[in-house]
């Protein structure tokens, strides 16, 4: 009990982390793919900047009481990744439309239905 | 007056592609961008060889970004592992561009092409990033960068189909959810070791001599990412739509490199750094990778043989080539890595003159390529085809082909660790190659339908012709790429008898 206490932060990466994978695999529907993937890259950003929280540790800006200082590389990582991020959800996004223009439907099984008449 | 430039040619390799694909970006040109792209492919070609003669002189080079030391700072490393894979890149996507011309202004709107090369510099310049870096979280973002252009670059097929944008999408999923697999994993090295640096890490790491279970949580969660990235086989699923559905430049430039890139980072991962805990390595190597190796080598064949769609066909015997490289690479010695080396070089120009041969019969034939459309083909366009064949019989293993000297060093790889099962998989994988393959050739030369021959265009069989005639010759004088592999495989194997 007190590990999850301690590591709490791990739970909720991990609760975020499955979440996202479950939607991305369980919906049909394809916008709904690229928001499980967006929530899915978030888990890892909380779980980046939870790992440099140093107890009692701050930022040493604007105060002189900063006795230990938490990382500040894990959230430069994560700037980094969080662009990353939102460009794949930008690319993701603009294909969904195209995807949309072409096949007037977004949903995998419709899409698949319609290939498999084409493909006849 | 270029020393300047030259001190810095391990960055340039990587910043130049980079940079000039902002520039052509929104050229509404038809020849301009082709044409910069070519100058600028020119220079990447010449740094590369200037970086060659470094190595021989040094054999080590680390490039620090602005000049802050390794472990705090990103820098890059160029030494025997990846100078030999970092020439061919260089030489092969300058062919591919020559060839890429032609084939881009059929299979997409003129107006488009400044786009197209700018996304073509992009994924060029990142792959390079990744076969240069030496810091693990830069190699993730070098991994989706160039994931963004080939998406991207696969996307321009749904011209031709529009299913080239569902192949995009499962690519883009299935890409990030591989590529944030490694970025946690990165998370839990990173917060053992307080190091992102691959040397380093190894170093840092040392320090946890009897293992932690979060350190084998994170290379496991690496190690997958990596794998759905380069392709290997349960991962493998979005490979094949991907490579089918590009236009045919792209996937001529994909399949030659894209996979053979991370492919060598993965080696590297293993070798390099999840050395020092070699219970770990055997563990995912005996049991993991040799495994999916001979399944993907044999499952890969066979549903090649059972593909009807030429450029799926050989995708899927991507998937079997790949098995091999991983095959070799589980061997854990010195003639496994530099066997595996031999094939990543070896397939990297067989695939992409295969690619490269069926993409123009596509422009030629002005539709998907399939067994049946190939009739007669080799009467009526007789130089394509004819590289095509020497392509295929390379593939297949043939003598005096490059594709003869990797099965043979794999052969010899195998029969030196005892693995005879292997070596039963692979003949068999070998001979099954025989029959998709025969099933093209049987099409275009002895078919009833006999056709004059007609005018094919230089321009695009020129560059075919130098993949093919490099295949003839590297597989006669196969000493530069027997040489390459082996000081790859002594750089990474004098770590692993230590």
């Amino acid at each position: 009990m007190s590990n999850f206490i301690y590591f709490w932060n791990h739970f909720a990466f991990i609760l975020l982390m499955v979440g996202g994978l479950f939607i991305i695999i369980t919906s049909q529907n394809y916008l709904k793919k690229v928001v499980g993937l967006a929530i899915f890259q978030t888990a890892v950003f909380v779980f980046f900047v939870s790992l440099a929280k140093v107890l009692d540790g701050t930022a040493p800006i604007l105060t002189k009481m900063a006795n230990a200082y938490s990382n500040p590389l894990p959230h430069v990582l994560i700037l980094t990744a969080i662009v990353v991020g939102v460009a794949t959800s930008a690319l993701g996004l603009a294909l969904v439309l195209q995807i949309y223009k072409n096949y007037e439907t977004i949903e995998e099984k419709e899409i698949e239905s319609l290939e498999l008449k084409s493909d006849k | 007056m270029f020393d300047i430039f030259l001190d810095d040619a391990p960055a340039l390799v990587v910043v130049l592609p980079l940079l000039i694909s902002a520039i052509i970006a929104f050229m509404p040109s038809k020849i301009w961008p082709w044409i910069i792209s070519i100058i600028t492919l020119f220079l990447h070609l010449f740094l590369s060889l200037h970086l060659l003669k470094e190595i021989s002189v040094s054999g080590l080079i680390i490039y620090e970004f602005g000049n802050w030391e390794p472990p705090w700072g990103i820098s890059f490393k160029i030494d025997g592992v990846n100078i030999g894979l970092q020439l061919l890149f260089s030489i092969f996507v300058l062919v591919s561009t020559f060839y890429s011309r032609k084939i881009f202004l059929n299979e997409i709107d003129y107006r488009d092409s400044g786009k197209a090369y700018s996304l073509w510099l992009l994924a060029v310049g990142s792959l390079n990033g990744i076969i240069l870096t030496n810091d693990i979280f830069n190699l993730f973002v070098f991994l989706e960068i160039s994931a963004l252009a080939s998406i991207s670059l696969i996307a321009l097929g749904a011209g031709q189909n529009r299913k080239a944008l569902l192949a995009a999408f499962n690519y883009l999923i299935i890409g990030a959810i591989g590529a944030t697999f490694y970025v946690i994993g990165v998370g839990f090295a990173y917060a053992m070791t307080g190091t992102l640096n691959m040397n380093d890490l190894v170093i840092q790491l040392a320090q946890y001599s009897d293992g932690q279970l979060a350190i084998f949580a994170g290379m496991s969660f690496m190690l997958i990412g990596l794998m759905v990235k380069a392709a290997i086989f349960p991962v493998h699923i979005w490979l094949p739509p991907a490579y089918s559905y590009a236009p045919s430049a792209v996937s001529t430039l994909l399949a030659a490199l894209a996979t053979k890139t991370i492919l060598y980072f993965f080696v590297r991962l293993l070798y390099e750094v999840f050395i020092i805990y070699p219970s770990y390595l055997s563990l995912f190597l005996d049991f993991v990778l040799y495994p999916l190796s001979l399944l993907a080598i044999f499952i890969g064949t066979v549903i090649a043989i059972y593909q009807d769609d030429i450029k799926k066909l050989l995708a899927f015997s991507s998937i079997a080539q790949i098995g091999y490289i991983t095959l070799a690479f589980s061997l854990k010695d010195h003639s496994g890595v530099a066997s595996g080396f031999v094939h990543i070089l070896n397939h990297a120009l067989i695939k992409g003159g295969l690619f490269m041969a069926v993409g123009y019969f596509a422009i030629l034939y002005k539709d998907r390529v399939t067994l049946n459309s190939l009739k007669g083909f080799g009467y009526k366009y007789p130089i394509t085809s004819f590289a095509l064949l020497i392509c295929g019989l390379s593939l297949i293993g043939l003598p005096l082909t490059n594709g003869f000297i990797s099965k043979l060093y794999l052969f010899q790889a195998l029969y030196t660790n005892q693995m005879y099962f292997s070596i039963a998989l692979v003949a068999v994988s070998s001979a099954l190659a025989v029959v998709y393959f025969w099933k093209i050739v049987e099409q275009m030369w002895f078919s009833e339908i006999k056709f004059k021959s007609e005018k094919e265009d230089a321009y695009i069989y020129l560059p075919i012709w130098i993949v093919t005639i490099s295949i003839i010759v590297f597989g006669i004088y196969s000493t530069p790429i027997i040489e390459f592999s082996n000081l790859s495989a002594d750089y990474l194997i004098s770590g692993y008898q230590n």
